[in-house]
C-alpha cells in the first residue's frame, strides 16, 4: 500500500488542478529515486541521529501505571525530539529532498505551530526561503510558535480565509504552490494531500514504530498489545502504527478530538463521525455535509482541527484493521493533568488526547499487558491556552 | 451533436470566438444569477461558466473564495445551482451552460445521481477543477452517456502525453489555464500561451478556451486571437463585489465590460 497512484483501497489517490499534476509528478519521481539512495538515506539517518536526537526513548511510565491499575504504559518520548514534537522526522526528511532536486524555497501549512517550527528550522539549517501559512485563529491561540518561526527566519502568513484555522493554511499553501511551482517545495506536515505525501510522510514517520518495537523487544522482551496514538491528520499515529500493521495481535488505535463531544457535532473527528469525500488532494474521511461543504471543526487542539484524515488510516477503519475512538476537550485536559502530575511530563494538548484514552484503556488491561502511547509533542506551546482556560493570567 | 459542439462549429464558421463568462452560482444573492445569465446573453456572451460554490476553493484567488463564501452564507449548493441552471434554460434553449467547481460536492451527491441531475437539467459541460482525467474515468463515462461534455484543465506545464489524455477523455472544449496560478492573478504572457497553444493544437482538434488573466477588452482580444475562446471570472466578480449595495449597478457594470470585450474580439 498505496498502488502506483496512491490509492489505500477507495482512498488517497491525487486529486489536483492540473498545474500541479507536473511537480506532484517530479516530487513523486525524486521520492522513489532517493528513497532508494544509500547516500540520502545515510544522510537524513545522520540527520535524525545528531539533529534531531533520536532514537526516542521508550518510557515505561511506572507510577501511572501503577496508580491506573492495569497495563504497564510505555510513551513513546517524541516530544524530546528538536523543536519538540515528532514533526521534524517528517521535515529533516523532505528539506533533504527539496535539497536534492535543486528547490530554493520552502512552504508549509501548520495548525498548532508545530510542523510550521519544525519547518523553519530546517529551512534555517539549510539556508532555504520559508513560508509558513497559519489561519489566523491559530497564529492568536499559538503566538509562542508564530514568534518561534519568525525567529528561525519564516515568514508566517496569517490565512483570513474560510475558518481560518488548518484546513484554510492547506488552502492557501496549495495556492502559493500552484503561483510558484518552479522553485518552490511544499512541506506538508500530515499524511494528507495528494499522492504520494500520504505514503512519503508516513514512511519518513515510520521510524517512531520501528524504534518503539526495537525498544519494547528490549525492555519488555515482547511486542506491545496495544498502540495508542491521537490522530488528526494522522502522521505520528501512521507513524507508530505502520511497521505493526503486519502483527496482528498488536491492536491499533487512533484517538480523534471530539471537541465538545460528537454528539454536539463541534468536533474534529471525521473517521468517528465523518463521512467519505475529496479534500485537498485525495479521498478520505471528512466532516461535511449533505451538500458536499466542509464543516468548520472543533477542537482545544489546533494541531487535531482539521476536517479531513490520512486515506491509510480511513482504510485501516475500513478493514478494521485499526479501531478510531475519540476524546472531549475536557477529557484531553485531565489526561494533560494527570500526566503532568503523575510522571512530570507536560504533553502537547494533542497528545494529551492519547493519554485521556490510555486513562480509559489501560484499567480495563491485565497488568502483564502492554501499551505504547505515542507522546507525539511537548506541552510548552499550550502554556497560554491552559492558562486562559483555568482563569490564569501570565 | 451537443449544444457545445454545435456553438464552437458556428463560431469557427463565422471566424468569431467565443466569449464565456463565469459567474458563481449565487453570488451576491440567489435571486441574481438567473437574470444576470439572461442578461449576459443579450450582451453576447456564447457560453456560460456557472461556478457552483464550495467551502475550500483551492484553485481560486480571493475574488472567486469571497463570491463561493457569499453564495455559501445564502445556502447555495450543487443542487440550488442545478435549479437555477435548469431555470435559465426554460427561456434559452441555445446557450451552452457549464458548472465549474469542485469535487466533493459531486462525491456527497453520488456521480450518478449528478450525471441524471445533469442530464434533468440540461447542463451542457462539467469541469471540476481538483478531477484529473485518472481519476475521472468513471464520472467521465456517466456524463458522456448523459449527453453532457466532461471539460478538462490544460495548464502551461502540461506535457504531451497530458494533452493527449484531455484530447481523448475531454470533449465539448479543453480550458487552458494561461499562467501559474490562481484564477483572478495578472501575470498574463501572450507569447507564452501563445506557444503553448500550438503545441497544444497539433494534438487536437477539440476547442480551446482560454482563462485565468483574462480581465478587460484587450487581454479579452488578444486571447482570442490565439485560442478558440475566452473566459473571464474574476474580472466580472470584481464588479459584484464593488457593488454589493447595488446589484443592479453590478449587472449594468459586468454587461458594459463584456459588451466591450465582445467588441474587441470581433473587431
Amino acid at each position: 500500500m498505496p498502488d502506483a497512484r496512491g490509492h489505500f483501497g477507495p482512498y488517497g489517490g491525487i486529486f489536483v488542478a492540473e498545474t500541479l499534476i507536473p511537480p506532484i509528478q517530479e516530487l513523486n519521481a525524486a521520492y522513489q529515486r532517493y528513497l532508494a539512495d544509500p547516500d540520502f538515506i545515510a544522510e537524513m539517518d545522520a540527520d535524525l541521529q545528531h539533529y534531531v536526537g533520536r532514537p526516542s526513548p521508550l518510557y515505561h511510565a511506572e507510577r501511572w501505571s501503577r496508580e491506573l491499575g492495569g497495563a504497564q504504559i510505555y510513551l513513546k518520548r517524541e516530544d524530546l525530539n528538536h523543536t519538540g514534537s515528532h514533526k521534524i522526522n517528517n521535515t529533516v526528511g523532505q528539506a533533504l529532498l527539496a535539497k536534492r532536486m535543486g528547490k530554493t524555497r520552502i512552504i508549509a501549512e501548520t495548525g498548532a505551530g508545530q510542523h510550521g517550527v519544525a519547518t523553519a528550522t530546517v529551512a534555517a539549517r539549510l539556508g532555504l526561503e520559508c513560508v509558513v501559512y497559519m489561519g489566523a485563529v491559530d497564529v492568536a491561540r499559538q503566538s509562542l510558535n508564530v514568534y518561534r518561526m519568525k525567529l528561525l527566519g519564516a515568514t508566517v502568513v496569517a490565512v483570513e480565509s474560510g475558518s481560518k484555522t488548518l484546513k484554510d493554511a492547506l488552502n492557501e499553501a496549495l495556492r502559493d504552490w500552484v503561483t510558484n511551482v518552479d522553485n518552490t517545495f511544499y512541506i506538508i506536515g500530515t499524511v494528507a494531500g495528494p499522492h504520494p505525501y500520504p505514503a512519503m510522510v508516513r514512511d519518513f514517520q515510520a521510524i517512531i514504530g520501528r524504534e518503539s518495537k526495537q525498544q519494547c523487544l528490549e525492555q519488555a522482551g515482547r511486542l506491545p498489545d496495544a498502540l495508542v496514538a491521537c490522530v488528526g491528520g494522522g502522521s505520528n499515529a501512521i507513524g507508530l502504527f505502520y511497521p505493526f500493521i503486519d502483527d496482528s495481535a498488536v491492536k491499533l488505535i487512533g484517538v480523534e478530538a471530539a471537541g465538545d463531544g460528537v454528539a454536539t457535532g463541534r468536533h474534529s473527528a471525521p473517521l468517528c463521525a465523518g463521512r467519505p469525500g475529496v479534500l485537498h488532494g485525495n479521498r478520505t474521511y471528512l466532516m461535511s455535509d449533505d451538500d458536499g461543504e466542509i464543516i468548520e471543526t472543533h477542537s482545544i487542539s489546533a494541531g487535531l482541527d482539521y476536517p479531513g484524515v490520512g486515506p491509510e488510516h480511513a482504510w485501516l477503519k475500513d478493514t478494521g484493521r485499526a479501531e478510531y475512538v475519540n476524546i472531549t476537550d475536557n477529557e484531553a485536559l485531565e489526561g494533560f493533568h494527570a500526566l503532568t502530575r503523575m510522571e512530570g511530563i507536560i504533553p502537547a494538548l494533542e497528545s494529551s488526547h492519547a493519554m485521556a484514552y490510555t486513562m480509559k484503556l489501560a484499567p480495563t488491561m491485565r497488568q502483564d499487558e502492554i501499551i505504547i502511547v505515542n507522546l507525539s509533542g511537548r506541552g510548552d506551546k499550550d502554556m497560554q491556552t491552559m492558562a486562559k482556560r483555568e482563569g490564569i493570567e501570565l | 451533436m451537443s449544444r457545445l459542439a454545435t456553438k464552437f462549429e458556428a463560431l469557427a464558421k463565422a471566424g468569431r470566438k467565443a466569449l464565456i463568462p463565469f459567474i458563481t452560482a449565487g453570488d451576491p444573492h440567489p435571486d441574481f444569477t438567473v437574470s444576470m445569465m439572461h442578461a449576459m446573453v443579450e450582451a453576447g456572451v456564447d457560453v456560460i461558466e456557472l461556478g457552483v460554490p464550495f467551502s475550500d476553493p483551492m484553485a481560486d484567488g480571493p475574488v472567486i473564495q469571497r463570491a463561493s463564501e457569499r453564495a455559501l452564507a445564502h445556502k447555495m449548493s450543487l443542487r440550488r445551482t442545478l435549479q437555477m441552471a435548469a431555470e435559465f434554460r426554460k427561456t434559452d434553449q441555445q446557450t451552452p451552460v457549464v458548472l465549474m467547481g469542485y469535487l466533493n460536492p459531486i462525491e456527497a451527491m453520488g456521480y450518478e445521481d449528478f450525471a441524471n441531475a445533469a442530464q434533468r437539467a440540461d447542463i451542457d459541460g462539467v469541469l471540476t477543477v481538483d478531477l484529473p482525467p485518472e481519476e475521472a474515468v468513471e464520472c467521465c463515462a456517466l456524463l458522456k452517456s448523459r449527453g453532457v461534455d466532461p471539460i478538462f484543465l490544460l495548464a502551461p506545464n502540461s506535457s504531451d502525453e497530458r494533452i493527449k489524455m484531455m484530447a481523448a477523455m475531454g470533449s465539448g472544449y479543453i480550458y487552458y489555464v494561461s499562467l501559474k496560478g490562481v484564477t483572478g492573478a495578472g501575470h498574463l504572457n501572450i507569447q507564452d500561451v501563445e506557444a503553448k497553444l500550438q503545441q497544444i493544437k497539433a494534438s487536437t482538434s477539440v476547442p480551446i478556451a482560454i482563462g485565468f488573466g483574462v480581465k478587460d477588452a484587450e487581454t479579452a482580444k488578444l486571447i482570442a486571437g490565439i485560442g478558440d475562446g475566452a473566459v473571464v471570472g474574476s474580472a466580472l466578480i470584481s464588479k459584484i463585489e464593488a457593488n454589493l449595495d447595488e446589484p443592479e449597478r453590478a449587472k449594468d457594470e459586468i454587461i458594459a465590460l463584456l459588451t466591450s470585450m465582445r467588441r474587441a474580439m470581433d473587431s
